[in-house]
């Protein structure tokens, strides 16, 4: 049939779209997200995964398609229009995750994300160690800021040393003060636990480590969607976070760190932006941030990043976090109703809620949540050894967003109660 | 762009009645809608995988095994140690097999089922169980994530005997 009008198509009336402008989902315009008027079987969209990765509104996925679309070019390089717009384009991104997070635009380093930064560290700092120097990490580190460190002190001779997390899910602080010493050179944490939920001292740990003259490392992965993060005000000497878990594309992500220390900090890798010079016998660095950014930079995913900021900071951390935090609190209460099933961590706690059910596997409950169109994680959430100390095998997990409501807890309660019935 | 726009107004909808229901909790009864039957994608737990995951067969450890076999899905957190006896006659050897574990319903299932279907079978017979085979016996769709739930056990009682044999 020739395209033209039919009966199956209808104009939309004005009315009709700002109606749909203006709907919500939680905080979120509705339609901002495409992703979550996905059904099956009739039955709504269900996201409590944002602890893995967050849903991405139209416009950070407009923001990437547009760059590949009418201005791709090689950043820091061409003398054409287009180069020169990508690059700026790709150099204000640091200005806007710097203005974000309270530092300036030479301290804010572009990498995959979360694990790529703290390997960096790992990997730069590692230089600075002697043997004998010691790392402290706590007991609720996701794998990505344990292995780094373990391979580090590996190869240095350092001894690594874990905080030990208290029955109730929290740091124990009085065993972090007998733990950090003038032996301790790097200490780091998670702001917020991926699994417990329980959001760190950073400040109390931070003013720990630099009274023995160690740095503090923040793994703030989980913290950065939820939460307004300021780095002078935490207090820390290094910031790692991902782009896809705050509404931005996958494989971008950010180190932060002070302009000093990454002065004085050998490059990660080696080639294309990082260099200044190079002669035959040698070569100089690029000044900071590019010293850290070798090769070609995947601006898309800067410039996607640099979307998803802004629609956040429209929306305003505060409100973000009061909204999760409110969810959160609903499903800590309507959860602890269903028999047989125990909350991991402490009632004060980040944008998440994992628990386990008497007599069920979390797999289990996945696949059968599933079936009611609802997305939780079930595993041990890249920290095996925070489960094998709590003497489980897995978790289940529901983690909120901007876009989540106190609905999408009803249905997991709901969901839940079937699983339970399908198993007694 | 009709159907996106239905879809829509569905939601504020229902956003509308969850700020109702929030004040009135009790607008949801639970217990009705929980006890409604399973639904055809609910099939991967029916009843006889049930059964076995709440009532293991051969879930014991004899007195002098033969083999003693473990088998783990670090991932999964799935776990099982296979026990054989084995009586030697002039044919061939003859399996009486038990595990222990914990796990999923998938992977326990699966190991109480082959357990009872491998009684008293040869090594020869064990060895030539295949994927597909074990799927058969489970008669439930697995869905890719969750084949190595179901071929834990057909690994681990395969290498416990390959072992055997190497001894």
């Amino acid at each position: 049939m020739a395209a033209g009008l039919t009966s199956e198509t209808q104009e939309i009336s004005g009315e009709e779209l700002v109606a749909a402008r203006t709907k919500k989902v939680g905080l979120a315009a509705a339609q901002d997200f495409p992703l979550l008027s996905r059904q099956s079987n009739g039955k709504p969209f269900r996201y409590l995964d944002n602890s893995a990765t967050s849903q991405k509104p139209r416009a950070v996925i407009e923001a990437m398609s547009s760059y590949y679309g009418s201005f791709n070019a090689n950043v820091h390089r061409g003398i054409y229009r287009i180069a020169q717009e990508a690059t700026l384009e790709y150099e204000k991104a640091h200005d806007v995750v710097a203005q974000f997070i309270g530092g300036q635009a030479e301290e804010v380093i572009f990498t995959r994300g979360t694990t790529d930064s703290l390997n960096l560290l790992a990997f730069s700092l590692a230089k600075q160690l002697r043997e004998g120097d010691e790392i402290l990490l706590t007991e609720m580190e996701h794998h990505s800021n344990i292995v780094p460190w373990q391979q580090v002190a590996k190869e240095r001779k350092a001894i690594l040393k874990y905080i030990p997390v208290s029955e109730e899910g929290t740091l124990l602080m009085e065993k972090a003060r007998e733990m950090i010493t003038t032996k301790t050179r790097i200490v780091s944490v998670t702001h917020i636990s991926n699994v417990l939920g329980s959001i760190n001292p950073v400040q109390e740990v931070a003013s720990l480590a630099h009274e023995v003259g160690a740095l503090l490392i923040v793994d703030a992965a989980q913290s950065i969607p939820h939460m307004p993060i300021d780095v002078t005000n935490l207090g820390c000497d290094f910031l790692a976070f991902s782009g896809h878990k705050m509404l931005g594309p996958m494989g971008i992500g950010v180190l932060w760190g002070r302009k000093q220390l990454l002065e004085d900090l050998e490059p990660y890798q080696y080639g294309g932006d990082m260099i200044r010079e190079v002669r035959f016998d040698g070569a100089t660095w690029n000044d900071l941030p590019w010293k850290f950014e070798a090769g070609t930079p995947n601006v898309p995913g800067a410039l996607g990043l640099m979307k998803a900021i802004e629609y956040l900071q429209d929306i305003g951390m505060e409100n973000i976090q009061q909204h999760t935090s409110e969810v959160t609190k609903y499903a800590q209460e309507e959860l602890q109703k269903i028999p047989g099933l125990v909350i991991l961590g402490p009632a004060r706690r980040g944008p998440l809620v994992a628990f386990t059910m008497a007599g069920i596997h979390p797999h289990d409950i996945a696949e059968l949540l599933d079936k009611e169109n609802i997305a939780i994680r079930a595993g041990h959430h890249c920290a095996m050894p925070l489960h094998k100390k709590l003497g489980l095998g897995g978790s289940t997990r529901a983690s909120f967003s901007i876009y989540n409501t106190k609905e999408d807890v009803d249905a997991l309660v709901l969901g839940l109660h079937h699983v339970r019935k399908v198993f007694q | 762009m009709m159907q996106m726009m239905e879809e829509l107004s569905a939601r504020q909808e229902k956003t509308r009645k969850q700020d109702g229901q929030s004040k009135e909790p009790e607008l949801i009864d639970r217990n009705e809608l929980a006890s409604a039957p399973l639904t055809e994608e609910q099939e991967i737990y029916k009843e006889n995988i049930l059964d076995h995951y709440k009532h293991p067969r051969n879930n014991s450890i004899p007195e002098h095994p033969h083999i003693v076999r473990h088998g783990h899905n670090p991932l999964c957190g799935d776990e099982m140690t296979i026990y054989g006896v084995v009586k030697t006659s002039t044919k061939a050897e003859e399996w009486s097999l038990s595990f222990t574990g914990h796990g999923c319903a998938i992977s326990q299932a699966a190991a109480s089922l082959l357990t009872e279907e491998l009684q008293r079978k040869s090594s020869a017979e064990i060895k030539s169980w295949d994927e597909e085979k074990m799927m058969a016996l489970l008669g439930i769709p697995i869905s890719p994530v969750r084949r190595k739930c179901a071929l834990l056990a057909l690994k681990t009682v395969q290498q416990g005997v390959a072992v055997w044999h190497l001894k």
